[in-house]
C-alpha cells in the first residue's frame, strides 16, 4: 500500500513539475520581442478596455513595461 | 523493488538534482576561463595576458545594452594604450541580428558571438547585460548587474583606472 503511494506521488510529481520552464536571462531574446506584448495592437486593446471599464468597473493597469527581457 | 531501494533512488535523485543546479556562476575572486575552448565567433584579441579586460554579455533585443555601447566604446578609446580591452559577447541566437545591431551601434571594441551559449552557461550572467572587469592577472574583480547609465560609468571609471595602476 505504501509502495504504492510512493509510486502514485512520484508519478504525480513527474506530471505536475514537467510543464516548469527556467527561461535564463540570455535566452530572452523571444520573449522580448514586440510581438509577445499583451498591448501590441491599439484598437482590440481599446475594445477590451472598454469592456473592462463599462462591464466590470475597471479600467487600467493592463499594460507592461517592455517585453519579457527581464534587462536591468 | 522495495521500499528501501525507492529510498535509495530518491536520495540519489535529489543528489544528482544538487549538483546539477549547484551555483556554477563566474563571480568575483574566479579565473577568467581560456576563451579559446567556447566556439566563439570572431576574431577574439591576441592575447588578454597582462590586460585589464572588461568581459560584456550582451544582446540585440536588450534596451539597456543598446544605451552601454556608446560608454563601453568611448573608454575603449580612452584606455586602450593603457592595457584595456573590452570584449562583448553576444548571446544572440541569430548572427544576423547581432550585424544589424552592429551596423547601428558600431564600436571599436571587439565583438564576438556565443552562438552555442557555451561561454555563457558558465558565467551565467543574471540579468542583459552583465559584466565582469577582470585584473591584469585574469582574476574577477568587479561585477555589473544592468546598465545604469551615469552610474554604471562612473564605477567602470574608477575601477578600471584603479586597475590599470596597478602591477600584475
Amino acid at each position: 500500500m505504501k509502495m504504492k503511494l510512493l509510486l502514485a506521488a512520484g508519478l504525480a510529481a513527474l506530471l505536475f513539475t514537467s510543464g516548469c520552464v527556467n527561461v535564463k536571462p540570455w535566452e530572452r531574446g523571444t520573449l522580448s520581442d514586440y510581438t509577445m506584448r499583451a498591448d501590441r495592437t491599439p484598437i482590440p486593446t481599446a475594445q477590451a478596455q472598454h469592456i473592462w471599464f463599462s462591464r466590470e468597473e475597471a479600467t487600467g493597469g493592463s499594460g507592461v513595461g517592455g517585453g519579457g527581457c527581464g534587462c536591468n | 523493488m522495495n521500499t528501501s531501494l525507492l529510498k535509495k533512488l530518491t536520495l540519489a535523485a535529489l543528489c544528482a538534482g544538487a549538483l546539477f543546479t549547484a551555483d556554477a556562476a563566474l563571480k568575483v575572486g574566479d579565473t577568467l576561463p581560456e576563451l579559446g575552448g567556447f566556439k566563439l565567433e570572431g576574431k577574439l584579441p591576441d592575447s588578454l595576458q597582462g590586460k585589464v579586460v572588461v568581459l560584456d554579455f550582451w544582446a540585440s533585443w536588450c534596451g539597456p545594452c543598446a544605451e552601454s555601447f556608446p560608454v563601453m566604446d568611448e573608454l575603449q578609446k580612452k584606455y586602450q594604450d593603457q592595457g584595456l580591452v573590452i570584449l562583448a559577447v553576444s548571446v544572440d541566437e541569430k548572427a544576423a541580428k547581432m550585424e544589424a545591431f552592429m551596423k547601428k551601434n558600431p564600436v571599436a571594441f571587439t565583438v564576438v558571438r556565443d552562438a552555442e551559449h557555451k561561454l555563457v552557461a558558465v558565467a551565467e550572467p543574471q540579468t542583459m547585460p552583465t559584466s565582469f572587469v577582470i585584473d591584469r592577472a585574469g582574476k574577477v574583480r568587479f561585477l555589473h548587474n544592468g546598465f545604469h547609465g551615469a552610474t554604471t560609468r562612473k564605477e567602470y571609471v574608477e575601477q578600471i583606472e584603479s586597475l590599470l595602476k596597478a602591477t600584475p
